[in-house]
């Protein structure tokens, strides 16, 4: 049966092996070192929170795909990733009987897959971070329960973990002195924050762990620097501007911003999402800087004591625009002069 | 069409919300309550039905060139009736809504109505088209109500159903936006499930 023929195609001829689910899974597996450490200080809640946000991810992917006669796409890793990265940004304490808040993770698990990405066309069709909607609309519905930080501990035993507030929610109730006050000094505060023993959202924490894996994103290029450095500059230059006590200018402290919050998962990993994010690297930049002056707006000015969730969701919207305004050059074109 | 038709083409066919997709911002904004829908609704139904018969009344003595601002001159007394009127006989409902009765002037599907229709037509027809779109809104309002009241309030007409708030997101204003958009889908659905293509009644036909 074997012929001699010669097999006619289009360009490309060399194809790498980088599919989009070859991404997906990689971008999941550099979200394990925080996740490891997620474990380590917050002890098997955290566990339980993000293994149901991503079987209710996969899931909801599966029978929504099912009911709209789709593809089923369940292996791609998309589904995956969506459900990992929004059980990253739960607080631990929603894996609890009483208040019962099991169904919580699992709702915006659904909100995130069904409603912000296949009801808008499915993969590569959303508008918005299908993880950060999914947050946004628990955020709405549950307020109390989607603020109830457990307080870190090694241990792994705790199941009833006490209650404190996020670093940034002392800072915008009690001011910097009581922050250092808690972390005993300046010094041990920012040991703290770099490594990931504080309150907040499971995957939010650990800075370095966090960084390992953008590092290792950065290196194999799966993102560039642009989103991630025009963002946390952008954030550290206006907290250095405005982030002093009272009116003072230029007294502010750009590290503590830099470190506390979600900024560091929101940057390299949420901001940087292929889809609603600009394609273009002068508008992914600008991108970045909306990024940044919006969620330092809302720390220093807003009601909530964080902004990153908002701030990408907000700059998501303008994607759009920035991209039909900087285009990147075409060659070989000829340019038309209109009177 | 028969009158029978009219009135189905306003509340299936031509659905003022679901349909022509007009008179959104209402339809999300006092519908976290079934009570606050149903009002609006009513309100609505009044001035869409005596602004079609009075334009229908009207419509060889209003000059082509000055038309809309006849028309709006038409429904803002209406609006004014209906606005004094609940002034003066449900004052505590009044007291809540009572910014969106003065807005009734600037519902697009009321003028629209006026425009497309009762301005081409005679009394009777227009009186039906009216009382047609004016059910359909209201209907539509109600539907709106009953599940973002349900969801984020667990209460229906002000009685507690559900002891807790089982979806708080529903009667904010974001509720509204994911109420119209899923409910609006659902009648897609069924229009292409049980009438074909075409929809209900043919489908907006202008």
């Amino acid at each position: 049966m074997k012929k001699n023929t010669v097999i006619v195609s289009v360009s490309p001829h060399i194809m790498s092996e980088e599919t989009v689910s070859h991404i997906m899974w990689t971008v999941s597996l550099s979200l394990f070192p925080a996740f490891v450490m997620a474990v380590y200080f917050f002890g098997p809640r955290a566990l339980f929170v993000t293994a149901l946000c991503i079987i209710s991810s996969i899931l909801s992917e599966y029978f929504v795909q099912k009911a709209m006669k789709k593809k089923i796409t369940i292996s791609d890793g998309s589904a995956f990733l969506t459900g990992l990265l929004l059980g990253l940004n739960l607080p631990a304490s929603l894996w609890s009987l009483n208040p019962f808040t099991i169904h919580v993770p699992i709702i915006g698990s659904f909100v995130a897959i069904v409603i912000t990405k296949q009801l808008f066309g499915g993969l590569g069709y959303n508008i918005f971070n299908p993880a950060l909607i999914g947050r946004v609309f628990l955020m709405a519905s549950w307020p109390r329960a989607m603020t109830i930080w457990n307080e870190p501990t090694a241990a792994f035993v705790a199941f009833d973990a006490k209650t404190t507030a996020t670093p940034l929610g002392i800072l915008k109730e009690e001011g910097i002195g009581r922050l250092i006050e808690v972390f005993g000094d300046k010094v041990n505060l920012y040991t703290q924050l770099l490594i990931g023993h504080r309150s907040g959202s499971i995957g939010e924490t650990s800075i370095i762990a966090l960084l390992i894996g953008a590092a290792f994103l950065l290196y194999k290029r799966y993102i560039t620097w642009h989103i991630p450095a025009s963002f946390l500059g952008t954030v550290a230059v206006l907290a250095w501007i405005f982030g002093g006590k009272g009116t003072c200018l230029f007294t502010g402290d750009p590290l503590l911003h830099l470190l506390s919050g979600g900024l560091i998962l929101g940057a390299f990993f949420m901001a940087t999402d292929y889809v609603t994010c600009p394609s273009v690297k002068t508008g992914q930049i600008l991108f970045g800087i909306g990024c940044g002056a919006l969620t330092m707006l809302i720390r220093l000015k807003g009601g909530y004591p964080e902004g990153v969730m908002f701030a990408i969701l907000l700059m998501n919207c303008f994607t759009p625009l920035i991209d039909r305004t900087i285009r990147s050059k075409v060659f070989g074109a000829i340019k038309v002069k209109t009177k | 069409m028969s009158y029978w038709q009219l009135l189905k083409n306003g509340i299936f066919g031509e659905n003022p919300v679901f349909r022509l997709a007009l008179s959104l911002c209402p339809a999300v904004a006092v519908t976290n309550s079934v009570k606050n829908g149903f009002l609006m609704g009513i309100a609505v139904l009044f001035v869409q039905t005596m602004a079609n018969v009075t334009t229908s009344l009207l419509r060889k003595f209003i000059h082509p060139k000055v038309r809309i601002p006849s028309y709006m001159f038409i429904i803002a007394t209406w609006v004014t009736v209906t606005d004094l009127v609940m002034a003066a006989y449900a004052r505590d409902v009044y007291a809540q809504m009572g910014l969106y009765i003065k807005l009734i002037v600037a519902f697009a599907i009321i003028l629209s109505r006026s425009e497309l229709f009762a301005s081409k037509n005679k009394v009777v027809p227009s009186f039906f088209d009216g009382l047609g779109m004016g059910t359909g809104f209201l209907l539509a309002l109600v539907t709106i109500g009953f599940f973002r009241e349900l969801l984020g309030r667990g209460s229906l007409w002000g009685i507690p159903i559900v002891p807790t708030k089982p979806l708080l997101i529903m009667i904010l204003p974001a509720g509204g936006f994911f109420a119209v958009g899923i409910l609006m889908g659902f009648f897609n659905w069924i229009d292409m499930k049980f009438f074909g293509d075409k929809g209900a009644s043919g489908g907006g036909g202008h």
